[in-house]
């Protein structure tokens, strides 16, 4: 089995290092790169915790090699926040949406791309984005609360 | 944890490349689309590969292109491209319906309906709606390229028709003759992402036939043909639901899992006839809900 050397964006800088093909992109992106915001919960795709932007889109980072992200583009919520807070992040803040923090990123990542797609997303709008990011603390009311409120007309 | 299985990668770029890897690890590498199954049945060893062999290199394989009636989904198009897909929705709206439904938004930015039906798992969404629409199937192999309908894709759970050195490039759909309607229905545990317990695809056309085919509740997905005779040309009232309703225990074969039992998916399939039937004609006369509303 051979090693692959890769090269990707990560938050705006780019991240060169080799892998093997069995490796998986969650696990090179906190282990390898340091880069702890994608959690692993369920590690099969269903809670959403693992969450990272490839090329603008949320994806599981749990169901992805680290092979396959050469030469694309990835956002954390490392990436969001360079500069501060974003607005949304602000907004959750805000509001208490999160307790224990596990499913934040997720959270953050999946309203992220709905809110670049929709800027005025209705309720079921935003309960469809965030349907694969599991909350086992607040019930998502506060979540879905701040992203009203940030987006309303 | 990284997969304890070990194989080899490789992302050819060309469809050459791709089916002669195939053939040279000689049945023992599969193909690899969006991975939303593969990379998880790879992980808990429910497969060991020598080897993934990587479609994404190939761009004309993310093609989704429709015209004079015909709709073309590659065999890289996500769940999310055909539900954005303004053509979709309007000429096979099943398509959109059932692809709004699919797990949740961040597999559908990556899960395939191609490899939707590769994995071929008995609750698989696509499938039914493929079955309704007659889709056809292209696959390319060490011989050249064939097709293949969607009618004769499903052996089994999680067996297919496409051979091991095989590889399916894209899925063909024409759009029905005349005035159609119909509607997907999948029932799930709750109304986020779930994998269905059941569901039913039915498809009306202008000249009369009706179309149906129910997942989740067969070794495969499965057509009805009986059903479909007993409804040809008929309007779909009380008496006549009824009378498909009692047909269905000759028809389909549910199973008790951790989803659902037996008993609540067979009567549930009856209440989706109920619910769809009505919906699909109405439709199928410009009118009824709008496509992509729960019926369920």
């Amino acid at each position: 089995m051979k090693t692959h050397t890769i090269t990707f964006r990560l938050n705006g800088e780019t991240c060169t290092l080799d892998v093997e093909a069995n490796e998986l992109l969650l696990d090179v992106l906190r282990d390898k790169v340091g880069v702890k915001s994608p959690k692993a919960g369920c590690e099969r795709g269903d809670c959403g915790s693992c969450t990272i932007l490839l090329e603008g889109k949320s994806v599981r980072s749990c169901l992805i090699l680290a092979v396959e992200v050469d030469e694309q583009e990835i956002t954390t919520v490392e990436g969001l926040s360079r500069d501060g807070l974003s607005p949304l992040q602000q907004a959750f803040l805000n509001h208490s949406s999160f307790q224990c923090g596990f499913c934040a990123p997720g959270m953050v990542l999946s309203v992220t791309e709905l809110l670049g797609k929709n800027p005025h997303p209705a309720k079921e709008e935003i309960q469809e984005a965030i349907a694969g990011n599991l909350c086992r603390c607040t019930g998502y009311q506060p979540i879905i609360d701040a992203v009203l409120e940030l987006t309303k007309k | 944890m990284t997969i304890a299985h070990r194989f080899d990668y490789e992302r050819p770029d060309s469809l050459s490349g791709v089916v002669s890897a195939l053939a040279r690890y000689g049945g023992k590498a599969r193909v690899l689309a969006g991975g939303t199954d593969l990379i998880g049945w790879v992980r808990e060893d429910v497969l060991a590969p020598e080897a993934l062999i990587d479609l994404k290199a190939l761009d004309e394989l993310n093609m989704l292109h429709c015209a004079d009636g015909v709709l073309q989904i590659g065999a890289l198009v996500t769940f999310n491209q055909l539900l954005e897909s303004d053509a979709v929705r309007r000429d096979f709206p099943l398509v959109f319906e059932m692809a709004g439904r699919v797990a949740s938004n961040g597999v559908r930015n990556r899960a395939t309906m191609a490899g939707n039906i590769c994995s071929a798992v008995p609750c698989n969404d696509s499938g039914p709606v493929l079955l309704v629409y007659e889709a056809t199937l292209q696959i390319a192999g060490p011989n050249g390229t064939r097709d293949l309908s969607a009618l004769e894709w499903f052996l089994g759970p999680r067996k297919t028709a496409l051979q091991s050195d095989e590889v399916l490039t894209g899925i063909t759909l024409k759009k029905p003759a005349g005035r159609h309607g119909g509607c997907w229905l999948k029932l799930g545990r709750y109304k986020g992402e779930d994998l269905a317990q059941a569901s039913t695809a039915i498809l009306m056309l202008e000249n009369g036939e009706t179309r149906i085919a129910f997942g989740s509740v067969a070794p495969v997905p499965l057509r009805a043909p009986a059903m479909e005779a007993l409804l040809k040309g008929r309007t779909a009232d009380a008496a006549l639901i009824a009378q498909a309703q009692s047909m269905l225990p000759e028809l389909i074969a549910p199973i008790t899992d951790v989803r659902a039992s037996r008993e609540y998916r067979l009567h549930m399939v009856g209440v989706m006839l109920e619910r769809g039937l009505p919906a699909a004609a109405e439709r199928l006369n410009g009118n009824g809900p709008d496509y992509g509303t729960t019926l369920i």
